[in-house]
């Protein structure tokens, strides 16, 4: 006879919840698996039908795969003439690959530079975010701040309509102000979104640490400043990570403003990307291929935070 | 090790004023209990003495210096936390050494300091553990190692055996105690529990609603109270009070209280009006012949005592008395008070009337 326990789930529903969990990763998985599996085919492989998904040219749902589309994310290239052609051998393995289709790379695309902004643009403004929203709510956290509940109510509030609503006005300001196309203009912009969610995140993290450690701290020499930096600072570390996560999906991801505001040196990598499709035909792979580097750093950095960021969304329903 | 004195200190916040005016002497090396119900003001106190609250007004003077406004880190106090307050992200070495290290003090002499206090502390064998693995009592210990690895002038200790079972309250009682007593570092003691600050206290200071109500050995506190709140504070069960209307003559031997006279203490003030006779439960003694008579509400056995309730014309009086003696709940009885050791109570302020029994003990 098996006993009955409240807390230790039986088999029966152990068995039921992994399977969900595993069909639901299954589901989410697969379109970036299918967009990681595209960057590797050949165009004529991506659009065919039925869809080929096996690695490796032998069965009926096989590809060889290439790097073409990685070539031509990267690279510039121009159709030549087969006398071009044959005057000029291919210099490189990427080279080799364009000449099937009489092309010839002449120059490195803009994804590089664009991705690269993408980088500046996020992490920069992940970074002020949560510095600025640490001290901030440390301060709104330990301090007598007069009219602090209004004061927070107040940040909170520029979160309460679509940030795009107010487009057009910081577009014009930021023509006035020579910020438009800039990265620092960028950077400023996301910060000034996530603030107020840095903020308030960070605030009730910092609310959950007991003023004791400080109190100890001070008390064993040391002052407000380095009590922060070196007892409440490791302790928010959690909270810290999941704002800035947060922080980074949304500057990462962010595509409205970056297409209204930057165009030539400041753009980031999400208005670029459908760019491609717009240069001779629909270009899947090369596509899929940006896409996948693009989902890239966001994957690093979660899956390095990983450990905190659980943590950080169940804070508060179980408290130490 | 220094003395500490308290002079009118106050402390508001805004409309809330969370201690009164309150002076006091804390001499080299005592052991002093700041005691009183939550909300009284003794955490209040003891905060201000380390520095983690700034007064209102007055002094504390530290071995003769003024120290009220200055930031913590330049009182040289430490201070135990209820909750232990040990640093989460480091293990129980860093914890103890956390104090030197800020004063710069080299590496090898910190090593040395800390395996000195784990020493007399016992916790040598955890000193490389993480502290969130710890029991009560081991973390309880790491506080303290914390706390006395710096020599610091005086300790506070914010009701640091709050946290702990009771069955390992009295033994960590102890073990502090001991470790008082070989230090004799002066140290301030705040607690709730009367039991607590009689056992462990040189002197106890006791609180009520932002006031300073007594200040004096355990002894002083519990056999010469200075007010009903004290009286009624300390002490299980709490020191009887008969109420009667009645006067009193300077110099008296006696007074008439309910129609029957009672012996008490010479009187050294008159008064006249609203008192309250008060006696504790152990200088009640049953007596058939006695004039002063109650009806028995209850029994309460103790093992070798009993407490006895009794309903008089002056209110409850309970007796402790020895369990052989006999009592029935509804007979009538009657009772008289060893005179020595009566206190009576102005009513109306809550003011020990001042006598033989408690000259010099008052205070305000």
């Amino acid at each position: 006879m098996s006993s009955f326990s409240v807390t230790e789930p039986s088999n029966r529903t152990k068995w039921f919840a992994g399977t969900l969990v595993i069909l639901y990763a299954l589901i989410t998985m697969i379109p970036l698996v299918w967009i990681a599996l595209t960057g590797f085919k050949s165009p004529a492989d991506a659009i065919s039908y039925p869809p080929k998904y096996i690695i490796g040219g032998e069965s009926e749902a096989g590809f060889e795969p290439t790097l073409e589309g990685y070539v031509n994310l990267f690279t510039t290239r121009t159709r030549q003439t087969q006398e071009f052609l044959h005057a000029n051998p291919p210099e490189n393995w990427a080279d080799e690959i364009v000449r099937q289709y009489d092309m010839v790379i002449v120059g490195p695309s803009k994804f590089g530079q664009r991705f690269l902004n993408s980088v500046i643009i996020g992490f920069g403004s992940t970074f002020l975010s949560v510095f600025l929203g640490t001290l901030a709510a440390y301060a709104f956290s330990r301090f007598k701040i007069p009219l602090a509940d209004d004061l927070l109510f107040f940040i909170l509030s520029t979160r309460m309509m679509p940030p795009i609503a107010v487009a057009i006005p910081i577009f014009l300001m930021y023509r006035q102000l020579g910020l438009s196309d800039t990265h620092l203009g960028m950077i400023l912009l996301y910060t000034g979104v996530n603030i107020s969610l840095a903020v308030w995140l960070l605030k009730s993290f910092i609310d959950g640490i007991p003023t004791e450690y400080e109190e100890a701290a001070l008390i064993d020499g040391y002052t407000r400043f380095q009590a922060f930096y070196k007892v409440v600072l490791p302790q928010a570390a959690t909270g810290i990570a999941s704002t800035a996560i947060f922080c980074l999906i949304f500057a990462w991801n962010e595509y409205a403003f970056a297409v209204l505001l930057t165009t030539a040196n400041a753009q980031t990598a999400p208005p670029f990307i459908p760019t491609i499709i717009g240069v001779g035909g629909l270009d899947w792979p090369a596509i899929a291929a940006g896409v996948t580097i693009f989902l890239l750093p966001v994957m690093i950095f979660t899956i390095l935070l990983r450990k905190h960021l659980l943590r950080g969304i169940t804070f508060g329903a179980v408290r130490k | 090790m220094a003395q500490i004195v308290i002079k009118n200190l106050k402390k508001e916040f805004g409309d809330f004023t969370a201690v009164r005016e309150s002076s006091f002497t804390i001499e080299d090396g005592e052991f002093f209990m700041l005691l009183g119900p939550s909300g009284c003001g003794k955490t209040t106190t003891l905060r201000m003495i380390a520095g983690l609250e700034l007064p209102t007004s007055g002094e504390i003077l530290l071995d003769g210096e003024e120290i009220s406004q200055r930031p913590p880190s330049q009182r040289d106090i430490a201070f135990v936390f209820q909750m232990f307050a040990l640093y989460p992200h480091m293990n129980v070495r860093k914890n103890i050494s956390y104090p030197l290290v800020s004063q710069g003090m080299p590496r090898a002499q910190v090593k040395a300091k800390v395996a000195e206090v784990a020493q007399i502390l016992g916790i040598e064998g955890i000193l490389d553990r993480p502290v969130g693995g710890l029991s009560g009592g081991d973390r309880q210990r790491v506080a303290l190692g914390r706390a006395i690895v710096r020599e610091p002038k005086a300790f506070m200790m914010d009701e640091p055996l709050g946290a702990l079972d009771a069955e390992f309250r009295e033994h960590m009682a102890e073990e502090l105690r001991a470790l008082h007593d070989r230090m004799g570092a002066t140290t301030v003691y705040v607690t709730h529990d009367q039991l607590e600050a009689m056992q462990m206290g040189d002197k106890i200071v006791v609180m009520n609603n932002a006031v300073v109500e007594q200040f004096g050995t355990p002894q002083e506190i519990y056999d010469k109270p200075a007010t009903m709140f004290v009286a009624s504070f300390i002490g299980s069960p709490c020191m009887n009070f008969v109420n009667f209307n009645g006067q009193l003559g300077l110099n008296a031997h006696e007074l008439e209280m309910l129609g029957s006279r009672f012996g008490v203490p010479q009187t050294r003030e008159p008064f006249e009006g609203e008192m309250a006779f008060g006696v504790r439960p152990e200088h009640v003694t049953l007596s058939d012949a006695a004039p002063f008579r109650g009806e028995v509400l209850a029994t309460e056995y103790l093992g070798t005592t009993q407490i006895v309730t009794l309903k008089t014309a002056g209110g409850e009086v309970k007796a402790r008395i020895p369990s052989n003696q006999t009592a029935k709940t509804g007979e009538s009885v009657g009772m008289t008070f060893d005179p020595k050791t009566v206190t009576l109570f102005d009513r109306q302020t809550g003011r020990a009337l001042k006598s033989e029994l408690n000259e010099g003990v008052l205070h305000g």
